[in-house]
């Protein structure tokens, strides 16, 4: 939601000067970009492990059950959670270097890393399909609309990146599930349904792609459709035109190559986008993904879970920022790395 | 162009502020039926949010409250239009309920944003330099945290309540606004009227808060109105997460995850408060393209 309305497209984060030679800058500059993470988790990493030391309570607050003194003391010592917080700070910081995110709170002796590579799969799988999606869906309907300005194909587009870009994903999940697996199986007498019980990979795709990758297809084509409309008035499409060149290759050959610049730097975003959908997704369809455990571990507390996760998602996100703004000087040779 | 039909003799050439630039962005959204459409049911939808107690105390509606738990998941009926929830409670009072929650946090949070990001934008854009170039690594990693992360490390942390929520989701949002506000500044500010403001001896707030904030209100307006949705939307999210508006307050996004249980069985029951949401956000989302497109009409899409 945060990108779909109206986020500028982001240039790069570092501004520098470019040495001579566009090989030896491209290193560099991936060189910078990624050294630029390193604030942006220390930061990450900052806010909040401090905004958990504030806290109120310790971890082992239980609705309805108190756990005795004794008892808590002897968590405290296990998770090292009985040192002063700066003793507790820099021997987070340090493991962390070492990829060592510690022992989680809800499941005894289980470290958060294997947590997370058990759960990653799903996550991957479906925000992986959603992205082709977004790519093939939402670039394909946006041209197609712009090319066919004020038809009925035009206005059903827009229509839906409209009210697409605006229906939280949880709603929209559960319209579905009430067409296709409530309704649907009471019309056919249950001979035809999309099932919504427990999660497999291989059966259980369609819905949760379709709801991940709705809102962004919406934004995408409607910025691919605006931006392709600006290029079809350019002078030199009109050339293209007029010298008797077939639809495909005019669109092909003049369009596309220049209106997709501006798409392609929002597809960055976008992964923060999925990211974000994938801990709606994953609640609403019952999938045990990442997303899931997230929320699981925010809902009883376990700062040591809920710390590694933020971490791999702003790693996510930053990576795929930093491939976009790449591929960006790739296909768009005027725009310069800075 | 409204102002194109007026013949020159009708012009009040004495005071020319008469056709304003906010006139004349009200003529051009009036002529948007999709803008006013979602202006008309805004409008209803506070109305609601405003009279919804008294229509309790009225006895026309029934308290949202007001558990009957031999009564639940009761059909329409007369008494209760849209039936009940599971705890016997009536949905049709429950839902004109969760329209106070959703304004509210849609509103307020916009109050924030425009105290963070205005502050910080207006800062860095006037005085630039090393404060700006500080400011905007900031706002840059602040960019780079997820937002509804955040917002549920924020209530992991704290215990949800009404003022956390409007806290945490206030805090997060102000980035974009805050980059939009810096680049008007930047433009504005090399004006002649900025320079003739210096060379009359105002110093730099009064020609912060009188010359640049009033010149860069039209884009600021059309930002916030695009922020109230997304507000709405964050907290429908965590309340349908479980960790959001403390229940028995009826919000939109606890109602969603409360009929999600029941969801073969009584489809509408999350069905309504479904419709009530995406619609809610569907109308402001029609209000900001038609501000756009009234206030800026360059920056049509």
């Amino acid at each position: 939601m945060a990108v779909a309305q109206g986020a500028p497209p982001r240039g790069a984060l570092i501004s520098f000067k470019i040495p001579r030679g566009r090989g030896a800058s491209l290193g560099l500059y991936i060189v910078r970009r990624i050294l630029w993470l390193v604030p942006v988790l220390f930061f990450v990493i900052t806010i909040t492990f401090v905004l958990m030391h504030l806290a109120p309570g310790s971890p082992w607050d239980r609705e309805g059950k108190q756990l005795s003194a004794a008892v808590v003391r002897n968590l405290n010592a296990k998770y090292g959670l009985s040192d002063p917080f700066f003793v507790q700070y820099l021997r987070y910081l340090v493991n962390v270097v070492h990829f060592d995110f510690g022992l989680s709170f809800q499941y005894e002796d289980q470290p958060v890393s294997s947590l997370i590579l058990k759960s990653w799969p799903p996550t991957a799988v479906i925000g992986a399909l959603a992205f082709l999606m977004i790519v093939v869906f939402g670039i394909g309907i946006g041209v197609v609309a712009a090319l066919r300005q004020n038809t009925w194909v035009d206005y059903i587009v827009v229509g839906f990146s409209t009210v697409g870009a605006s229906t939280p994903a949880f709603v929209l999940g559960i319209i579905l599930i009430i067409i296709f697996s409530v309704t649907l199986y009471r019309v056919t007498g249950g001979n035809f349904s999309l099932p919504t019980g427990d999660f497999a990979l291989d059966q259980h795709l369609i819905m949760p792609v379709v709801t991940l990758s709705t809102l962004p297809i919406a934004f995408i084509a409607r910025l691919t459709r605006a931006s392709t409309l600006e290029v079809l008035r350019q002078d030199f499409v009109r050339t293209a035109w007029a010298k008797g060149l077939r639809e495909r290759l005019v669109v092909t050959k003049h369009v596309l190559k220049n209106s997709l610049i501006p798409v392609v730097s929002a597809l960055g975003p976008t992964f923060a986008v999925l990211i974000t959908g994938s801990v709606i997704v994953e609640s609403v369809f019952n999938i045990p993904g990442i997303g899931r455990a997230f929320v699981i571990a925010v809902g009883s507390r376990d700062y040591p879970m809920i710390l590694a996760t933020t971490i791999l998602f702003s790693v996510v996100v930053a990576l795929a920022n930093l491939v976009v703004d790449l591929l960006y000087t790739a296909i768009d040779p005027r725009v310069r790395l800075g | 162009m409204a102002a194109a039909t007026v013949s020159l003799e009708q012009i009040d050439w004495e005071n020319p502020e008469q056709i304003g630039l906010w006139q004349d962005a009200w003529q051009r959204f009036r002529r948007n039926p999709i803008a006013v459409g979602g202006l008309i049911f805004v409008c209803l939808l506070v109305l609601d949010a405003l009279l919804a107690p008294l229509l309790v105390t009225l006895h026309l509606i029934a308290d949202p409250l007001k558990q009957n738990v031999a009564n639940s998941y009761a059909s329409f009926s007369l008494q209760h239009l849209l039936g009940t929830d599971y705890l016997g409670r009536d949905l049709l009072s429950r839902v004109m309920f969760g329209a106070r929650i959703s304004l509210a946090i849609g509103l307020t949070v916009q109050v924030i944003y425009l105290l963070i990001g205005g502050t910080i934008g207006l800062v860095s854009g006037y005085l630039g330099g090393r404060v700006d170039n500080l400011l905007m690594r900031f706002v840059d990693i602040w960019y780079a945290f997820p937002d509804l992360l955040f917002l549920l490390v924020v209530v992991a942390v704290f215990k949800p309540s009404l003022f956390v929520i409007f806290g945490a989701i206030g805090i997060i949002g102000w980035v974009d606004l805050a980059r939009l506000i810096r680049g008007q500044v930047l433009s504005l500010k090399e004006k002649e009227f900025v320079e003739g403001a210096r060379a009359a001896g105002s110093g730099p707030s009064k020609i912060i808060l009188r010359h640049l904030l009033p010149n860069t209100l039209g884009p600021i307006i059309v930002s916030l109105t695009f922020g109230i949705p997304r507000a709405i939307f964050l907290e429908a999210t965590l309340s349908y997460l479980g960790v959001g508006i403390p229940p028995p307050t009826p919000s939109w996004g606890i109602m969603i995850q409360d009929g999600y249980q029941a969801i073969f069985a009584y489809p509408h029951q999350v069905l309504v408060p479904a419709l009530a949401l995406a619609i809610t956000m569907l109308s402001f989302s029609f209000i900001g393209d038609g501000l756009r497109d009234a206030i800026d009409p360059r920056m049509r899409r």
